[in-house]
């Protein structure tokens, strides 16, 4: 007796409950993605002969880390790295120190409207624009170099962090921050010994993932003119030295490993 | 717990003399790397720019307002393949994210001496070069364009969704697979009945949450040629067409406020 003749003695067999309970819905979305995906493709133009003239180049890409070229431009590489690491320092550490207190102020359950409307404001200002967008304008405003690149770095953090933290902030238990409350401290105090305790580990965890997003970020600042191992990299890029180019992007994925383990370390240590 | 012993007065002390001491040089060498790095970042900064910096940033408001709402007409194409690019990259990385997920997590993983770190090292060094490099090195292979675009944005999100999905399938409950298992389902049968149901939901998050970040990014790649309205403003910026530019940057702003808030309705629906 085959699995459907014992379903119809039986009564309906069981079937996998779908994803998207409404019927309608469900095929709605679904010829609607397709629909979609068919206008889509239909406007993409692909040059299948250039794609196919750059597999081999795509190839001697692929040989090159095999065989990455450390020390032809070693100088080049070194100095665009340091003032990647130099900027992700730097943007870090102010980025941090302003955000906190914009977090504070952006926590709806320790600040007033007022001062909650206009933190929450510049964050959302923060987070809207992207790094390179806000880095192009400040190229143009402050010059090339890395204090534009720094200047992005930690205007970005700031959107980053403020949030948050302040999310953070507006779930954290309310019963020991009256605990302090009661027993009479000032505000000052009451922040430093019924708040921050509660939302140190996160602050930190979250500070040590922002490090590694601003190195990251840092890696592309330098195709906008603001500093860092980015201007390094599109040169090698441009000159189809694959084999540098090679070298410096398994120097930032390297580094970003290390950061990343690291993060781990701390992040196990302070929880 | 330390006591400080004076005039034969117990006084408590958070820490030992030890301790503090740590903590004072870490402090010290903190403070004193921040100092490097901010002597490193001025020295190479023509500050000439920067003290004029308020003079030029005026300037440019007063070039770039108001901006030129007529040119809103030649944007529309831009526009539509910024949307293909981030949808179309964010579904191919899916595609080939869900294999490496699998591959990658603890549980799942056919061989966790072997395949797992390769699957790790896939995510890693994926997720650790951003859109804009992965653009510049595709445009060198496979010559500039909208399909560029899409292969750097889907490149670049293999490895932050692989990550999040394969932590996902980690935190599975494990009876329910254990429950399929005793019916007697093979290793493809427990896939598609013990393990997809449980991560289905989270599958969907990541898929929209990175749909999102892929509309910012995918914003910029023109910059580097790689297709979309980021082609526009980089037009816009080498002509110094400023009230072009301010345009452009208003309905960046605008398109990425629709994918956040898109995002956060589809995933509020979801959980």
């Amino acid at each position: 007796m085959s699995h459907r003749e014992l379903d119809d003695m039986l009564g309906k067999g069981w079937r996998k409950p779908a994803f998207i309970k409404n019927p309608f819905l469900r095929w709605a979305l679904l010829l609607g993605f397709f629909a979609y995906l068919v206008a889509a493709f239909k406007t993409i133009e692909v040059d299948w002969g250039r794609v196919y003239e750059g597999l081999d180049r795509g190839w001697a890409f692929v040989l090159a880390f095999t065989s990455p070229d450390f020390i032809s431009r070693w100088s080049d590489i070194w100095s665009g790295l340091l003032e990647s690491i130099v900027m992700t320092v730097a943007a870090s550490v102010v980025g941090i120190l302003i955000s906190i207190p914009i977090g504070l102020g952006a926590a709806r359950n320790i600040a007033p409207l007022p001062i909650y409307m206009i933190c929450r404001g510049i964050v959302a200002i923060s987070r809207a624009l992207q790094e390179i967008i806000v880095a192009i304008l400040l190229v143009a405003i402050f010059g090339f170099g890395p204090l534009a690149g720094f200047l992005t770095l930690s205007f970005a953090t700031i959107g980053f962090l403020s949030k948050l933290l302040a999310e953070d902030i507006e779930a954290m238990d309310k019963v020991q921050a009256e605990a302090i409350k009661a027993s009479g401290a000032r505000w000052p105090q009451w922040i430093n010994y019924g708040v921050q305790p509660q939302v140190m580990p996160r602050l930190v965890g979250l500070s040590m993932y922002r490090i590694d997003i601003n190195f990251r970020e840092s890696a592309i600042l330098g195709l906008v003119g603001a500093g860092g191992i980015g201007a390094t990299l599109n040169t090698a890029f441009d000159r189809y030295e694959y084999d540098t180019a090679a070298a410096i992007l398994i120097l930032i994925i390297g580094i970003v490993m290390a950061l990343e383990y690291l993060s781990g370390i701390i992040r196990a240590r302070v929880q | 717990m330390p006591i400080l012993e004076r005039d034969d007065a117990q006084i408590w002390r958070r820490r030992t003399t030890g301790q503090s001491l740590v903590r004072w040089f870490g402090w010290l060498l903190g403070v004193a790397i921040f100092v490097y790095c901010w002597q490193l970042i001025s020295k190479s900064t023509t500050w000439f720019f920067v003290w004029d910096a308020p003079r030029i940033a005026n300037d440019i408001w007063t070039r770039a307002t108001p901006p030129k709402w007529g040119y809103i007409t030649q944007l529309g194409r831009p526009i539509w393949d910024t949307l293909n690019i981030a949808t179309l990259g964010t579904i191919i990385a899916l595609f080939l994210a869900v294999p490496v997920a699998f591959l990658a997590a603890r549980n799942t993983t056919p061989s966790a001496l072997f395949i797992r770190p390769i699957a790790l090292l896939v995510i890693v060094s994926t997720r650790s070069i951003n859109s804009l490099i992965w653009a510049l090195l595709l445009i060198a292979i496979i010559g500039p364009g909208v399909f560029a675009g899409v292969i750097a944005i889907a490149i670049r999100s293999i490895g932050f969704c692989a990550k999040l999905l394969y932590e996902a399938i980690e935190e599975i409950d494990h009876t329910q697979v254990e429950a399929i298992t005793a019916t007697g389902a093979s290793r493809w049968q427990v896939m598609a009945y013990g393990i997809v149901p449980q991560i289905l939901p989270a599958f969907a998050g990541i898929a929209v949450f990175r749909w999102d970040i892929n509309i910012r990014e995918s914003t910029v790649l023109g910059l580097v040629g790689a297709g979309g309205i980021g082609l526009q403003l980089s037009a816009s910026l080498n002509v110094l067409a400023w009230p072009q530019v301010s345009l452009i940057l208003i309905v960046i702003l605008v398109a990425v406020m629709i994918s956040e808030w898109v995002s956060a309705k589809v995933r509020g629906a979801i959980i």
